[in-house]
């Protein structure tokens, strides 16, 4: 078995990229900070294909069996023995994966921010973010104790905020960038009383030997942790939900979906890279990381399940109706990342009841290509019209044929037609659905068919509908760093979809054996084309027919497109309800009762001291009296009083 | 050797006593203001010598003590005017009213 420790290098070179970029860029590297990055990117990607390479292809198996390795492990923080916070890096099916997805991704979108973001003011200070964002990532991914996680999740929560708002001067940018950490702060509470649960019945918060305690019957972690309860649930149910709930605030699960949309006024290749392909899977990697403890509790995996299938749902029909390209996009990967959760829900550890598992993993892996592909597909698009609605695009397809094709290309992927990846992912997930609960795959199937049309809607309102407006192309279809990524990528959304994954990524680490049933295939991939030439029909060219559709279906079409009122339930509950019976309280018990008490006091001392002052006279035989006289007053108490 | 009786030294130890401190708490002068500070250790002198001499005359404790005081009077009396001469210096007077910069 090799050594796996320059595995710290890829984590490593992003950051010392973020240092000197963050704190020398502007001086310095003003105009080079890109190539900077992208070279330091490029490193560590070759880095990260190398340990793939190494660990499913040389060394990583055992006896059939994928290997976890811990390659590097250091305890930075000891509470007590046994309890530590470590540092470390781990090596599995799953981290490997997605060393290979985030560092790929990355390195295209570093590549495409090169044309996009060209002359931007603050270009040395978004590379700088671009690099801090990938080396938290990188590091939530290799981690190996939950409280490390733990840090890089709350990193890579700083990361997207500031590139959320890296537009600071307009406030819808500063409020989505808010808006963002907040709700994820939010969940993000929820994850850490997880944590604490989690460790304190398990008495570690390694997670190698949390799955080993907690997924035997007759440990004595395990009988604790069951047996101790708290309305109703046990403590393991409620541990596992609590993490949980901060798995659903990153991935924008429903109802802590709200931040997505509003995160997309951030620049178009960091909604690329943090909101569609890495950032908002890492809810997903962490069920999956801690999968083995999930499937020994029913109960919230049943929740997982539930949230999943739901939120897939609900995203797919808002975003039906967004007219905001990105927001359709974003929406989109709402309801994708709600196929992996549920895909994860419905599976079991090991063989193959596992199937659900690595279908999960497999929609993770070939979603961040075709997703990351149709945002940069996007930008491109945004680029050329400096808008991102639809109604202002239309006939793009022969100003920009190199975007058209890798989106069409893109969006024939997510919508699952065979042989582009999504299909085979897409189609492991719906197989697991079919095998353990009926009415999830009946939604799953129904949202597939949904994701194709409103993909579809897209690209014909892009790509098609009325001739091109815009004759002021000034700059083309953008420089060859915005157009090779968007060819890598499709080559990468064609060509995923046929990796064996089954026999690399799988809950246990044993290959599994899956295939391709025709007949299983004939439902999703007729519907899909079904929803394809209904989304032709309706809006390959311009007409009234998309308008009366809407008018006939009233109510439900403004539900959907005011996002069925989420934002405002939320916006109820605190100014209504929150702020003026909780906040407020609080704020009168810390201004008069926290604060009153510390100003009182300065304030008797202010008094005390004013009127005691005239004392210090500066006139020395005064000093004198007072001195004299209190010897006399101790002298009177020591032979008088105090014998 | 004859002893008078021990009442007479004390007595003139006490008026030496209160006489410096009448002196300390009366004068403006610093350089009386001093010399009122040595009849208060001169007093003191007194008492420890007599002290030793009645009490403990098979022992000299009392007698080195007078001899410390003067020595750090001596030591003090040279402060003392280091500090008057600097203060005429810059307040041309050695009057302590004239002194009462350091107050609050």
């Amino acid at each position: 078995m090799s050594n796996y420790a320059y595995v710290l290098w890829i984590p490593l070179l992003p950051l010392l990229t973020f240092v000197v970029l963050g704190i020398f860029g502007r001086k310095y590297f003003k105009t080079s900070a890109g190539i900077i990055g992208t070279a330091s990117l490029l490193a560590a990607a070759i880095l990260s294909f190398n340990t793939a390479y190494h660990y499913f292809l040389v060394d990583g198996k055992v006896n059939g069996v994928f290997q976890k390795i811990i390659a590097l492990q250091y305890t930075w923080l000891s509470f007590s023995p046994g309890v530590s916070v470590d540092m470390g890096i781990v090596i599995d099916p799953i981290s490997v994966m997605m060393l290979m997805v985030v560092t790929s991704v990355s390195l295209m979108v570093h590549l495409f921010s090169l044309g996009y973001m060209k002359g931007e003011e603050r270009f040395a200070t978004y590379y700088a973010f671009l690099s801090l964002f990938t080396f938290s990532m990188l590091g939530l991914i290799l981690s190996v104790n939950i409280f490390q996680v733990y840090i890089f999740w709350e990193l890579v929560g700083a990361s997207s905020f500031l590139l959320i708002g890296y537009y600071f001067s307009k406030p819808s940018a500063v409020a989505a960038a808010k808006k963002a950490f907040i709700v994820t702060r939010f969940a993000d509470l929820g994850f850490l009383m997880g944590i604490l649960i989690l460790g304190f019945y398990g008495g570690t918060l390694d997670i190698g030997l949390l799955i080993q305690k907690l997924t035997s019957n007759t440990s004595p972690e395990f009988i604790n942790i069951t047996s101790a309860s708290f309305l109703g649930a046990s403590m393991l149910t409620w541990g596992l939900t609590l993490v949980f709930m901060g798995g659903a605030g990153k991935s924008a699960m429903f109802p802590l979906h709200i931040w997505l949309p509003d995160a997309m006024e951030g620049p178009t290749p960091v909604s690329a890279l943090i909101h569609a392909a890495t950032m908002v899977v890492a809810g997903v990697y962490l069920v999956a990381r801690l999968f083995p403890i999930f499937s020994m509790d029913p109960t919230s995996l049943t929740i997982v399940t539930y949230v999943g299938a739901f939120s897939a749902f609900l995203a797919a029909v808002i975003a039906c109706t967004q007219t905001d390209i990105k927001r359709v996009l974003a929406y989109s990967t709402m309801s994708q990342i709600g196929y992996m959760m549920f895909a994860l829900g419905i599976s079991k550890q090991g063989g193959e009841e596992g199937l659900g598992y690595m279908a999960s993993m497999f929609h993770l892996f070939t979603h961040a290509f075709f997703k990351s592909l149709l945002f940069l597909g996007a930008g491109a698009v945004i680029h050329m019209v400096h808008s991102n609605e639809m109604k202002d695009m239309g006939g793009l397809r022969k100003l920009m044929p190199i975007t058209h094709l890798s989106f069409l290309i893109a969006c024939l992927a997510i919508a699952g037609i065979p042989p582009f990846a999504g299909f085979f992912s897409k189609e492991e997930i719906l197989m697991a659905a079919f095998h353990s609960n009926k009415i999830i795959y009946g939604v799953a199937l129904f949202t597939a068919a949904m994701t194709s049309f409103y993909m579809f809607r897209l690209y014909f309102s892009i790509f098609w509908s009325k001739e091109a407006a815009h004759h002021d192309h000034h700059h083309g279809e953008g420089t060859w760093s915005m157009k090779l990524p968007l060819v890598i990528l499709s080559i990468c959304a064609v060509g995923v979809g046929m990796i064996p994954f089954s026999s690399f990524v799988t809950s246990d680490g044993v290959a599994l054996e899956t295939h391709t049933d025709l007949m299983f295939s004939l439902a999703p991939v007729s519907l899909t084309i079904i929803a394809i030439s209904l989304a032709a029909y309706l809006y390959k060219t311009q007409n009234q027919k998309p308008d009366q559709l809407a008018t006939a279906w009233g109510g439900i079409y403004k539900a959907a497109y005011k996002k069925f009122y989420i934002d405002e339930v939320y916006l109820f509950i605190t100014k209504k309800i929150i702020f003026p019976f909780i906040g407020q309280p609080i704020a009168w018990v810390d201004k008069n009762i926290v604060d009153g008490f510390v100003q009182s006091s300065a304030t008797v001392t202010a008094k005390i001291s004013s009127s005691i002052k005239g004392l210090q006279s500066g006139k020395i035989q005064s000093y004198t009296l007072y001195f004299f006289g209190g010897i006399i007053a101790l002298s009177l108490l020591f032979i008088y009083i105090w014998k | 050797m004859s002893q008078g009786p021990l009442i007479p030294i004390l007595l003139v130890s006490t008026g030496l006593f209160f006489i410096g401190m009448y002196g300390l708490f009366t004068r403006r002068n610093m350089i009386t203001m001093l010399m009122a500070i040595e009849l208060m250790l001169n007093s003191v002198n007194i008492n420890f010598v007599a002290f030793n001499k009645y009490l403990f005359p098979e022992k000299l404790n009392g007698l080195f003590f007078s001899l410390f005081i003067i020595t750090i009077a001596a030591a003090e009396a040279a402060v003392a005017i280091a500090i008057i001469i600097n203060l005429y210096r810059s307040h041309q007077s050695i009057d302590v009213d004239d002194a009462t910069e350091m107050k609050y």
